[in-house]
């Protein structure tokens, strides 16, 4: 369980999350959703541990991930993945060793076993022909898939998505869409993901937040959603350029 | 007219003190980072691959232009000395000038300042990119350390072969010194290089490494450091590699200083 309690953060003078408070259950797919600039993916990187809120707690399976100790962060991590945005590669080592890297230093498994589990991934992810492809050599989308093998090797309970869709094609938003709940369905995995696409927010949340200005506006599931009469949240999900929120 | 003096007064003051304290902040992490490079040389043998490709960066890719670097500045020193002494019929004694210059400063020094330019930007560059990139994020979330993955290997590697290619550059200035003296000033190679040789302390040798030896720690932790503050995109990659290149350069001059002066400086 994953919760967020009156958390702020501020760069600068600048506050990105003004009170957030959320609690996302075991094995819930949940979907942040709001414009770019109001604290999507800061709220991944706190669950991360990545950054430490300024105020108020995040807490993973009961434990506090702001000021663990290292260890503390360490043991919390190996329960999770993370897709980044870009996929972040590392560049100079082919698709094949980036998705073995986590089991190759942590000596988790012998080689020929680390072999398969990466076999099986690219399989899983239709990026059997990238083994031996450098990051550089392949689309975006691609490594953005390698990426999300990557987080799936370990077997995390939960995985962080931060825009799994950008970049995407609509057939290959669908495979990604599909593999989140197959996660969900057959492994009870927690998900949290970021994103502004609506149509996978509605294909794979149990229920969706939207932020705004550091704020969570609104929390349901996808048909609370989409019948909202909160006027910010229905601008956003339609993507109207008439209501509240200012284009600039 | 004086409220706008006072309030651009404690403007400069208030910079002048932030540029320090970013100093000190930026000279403690850095410190930090070597320290926990050093801890994770207990994983040299299995990042061994990592290091010996850092190395070849550090010693292949920079053989061109350090060696050219070193025979001119042998060529150039040997000259700018030789024709002084000339004037007192000392040129012969070119050969002890030449060895002592380069073996206990130029030959660290010259080395250090090319494997900054070339090596050091592009270690904070690479680390930079990576960091804005989310790359070193990635790391972390696989519970594998930045340090021990990126740092310790380019540590490791650069204070190996900063003294490596300084014993070179030495052999390669103190050549381009004997070319000098043998067609410029009429010395001949015996009588150089049996001065070359009465002036080889052992003393001026291992001082030069040991020099070298910390510029390597000093390159490589800086740049590493640089690359891994980086933010803000490219122009953040820019800034750190920019950074890298200035404060390596500067602790090179300063820190060479003190360790000639702790060395030879009550002789």
């Amino acid at each position: 369980m994953i919760e967020f309690v009156d958390v702020y953060k501020y760069y600068n003078t600048r506050a990105v999350l003004k009170g957030v408070s959320m609690r996302i259950e075991r094995g819930e797919t949940f979907v942040i959703i709001g414009q770019s600039g109001t604290g999507k993916t800061v709220s991944l990187r706190h669950i991360a541990g990545l950054v430490d809120p300024d105020g108020g707690d995040v807490i993973i399976d009961g434990v506090k991930m702001n000021g663990a100790k290292r260890r503390v962060k360490t043991a919390l991590r190996e329960k999770m993945g993370v897709l980044f945005q870009s996929g972040a590669l590392i560049n100079w080592m082919t698709v094949g060793d980036n998705i073995a890297l986590p089991l190759v230093e942590h000596r988790l498994h012998p080689p020929d076993e680390i072999e398969k589990i990466v076999a099986e991934k690219l399989h899983m992810l239709q990026l059997t022909d990238a083994r031996d492809k450098m990051p550089a050599d392949i689309s975006g989308g691609m490594r953005k898939r390698a990426g999300l093998a990557r987080s799936l090797v370990r077997n995390p309970e939960i995985i962080l998505y931060d825009e799994p869709s950008s970049g995407l094609d609509p057939v290959m938003t669908s495979v990604i869409d599909q593999l989140i709940r197959r996660m969900q369905r057959e492994y009870n995995i927690t998900s949290v993901v970021v994103t502004h696409d609506m149509g996978s927010a509605y294909a794979i949340a149990d229920r969706i937040a939207m932020l705004y200005q550091g704020e969570i506006i609104q929390c349901g599931t996808p048909d609370e959603i989409r019948n909202t009469e909160n006027p910010i949240v229905r601008q956003f999900i339609t993507g109207s350029l008439a209501g509240p929120i200012p284009v600039v | 007219m004086s409220i706008k003096f006072i309030h651009s007064f404690f403007g400069l003051f208030g910079y002048v003190g932030q540029r320090i304290v970013d100093t000190i902040e930026l000279t403690g992490y850095t410190l930090v980072l070597l320290l926990q490079a050093g801890f994770y040389t207990k994983n040299v043998f299995s990042k061994r691959r990592e290091i010996l490709k850092q190395m070849y960066i550090a010693a292949v890719k920079t053989f061109f232009v350090v060696s050219v670097v070193a025979l001119f500045t042998g060529m150039i020193v040997a000259l700018q000395t030789g024709i002084e002494m000339k004037a007192f019929k000392q040129e012969a004694l070119i050969g002890n000038v030449i060895i002592a210059t380069m073996t206990r400063e130029m030959g660290p020094f010259m080395t250090a300042i090319i494997l900054t330019a070339s090596v050091g930007s592009a270690m904070a560059a690479e680390i930079g990119t990576m960091t804005v990139s989310e790359e070193v994020d990635a790391l972390q979330m696989m519970s594998i350390s930045p340090v021990k993955f990126l740092v310790m290997p380019r540590v490791v590697a650069m204070a190996i072969m900063v003294p490596i290619m300084t014993v070179y550059t030495n052999a390669l200035g103190t050549l381009g010194g004997g070319v000098v003296a043998n067609y410029q000033l009429q010395v001949s190679w015996e009588v150089y290089y049996s001065h070359v040789l009465e002036s080889l302390h052992f003393k001026a040798v291992y001082t030069g490494l040991l020099k070298s030896f910390i510029f390597g720690l000093i390159i490589s932790g800086v740049s590493c450091a640089q690359g891994l503050r980086a933010t803000n995109g490219a122009l953040g990659v820019g800034k750190a590699t920019r950074e890298a290149v200035v404060i390596s350069f500067l602790m090179v001059l300063i820190i060479g200083y003190f360790i000639t002066a702790v060395f030879y400086g009550k002789e």
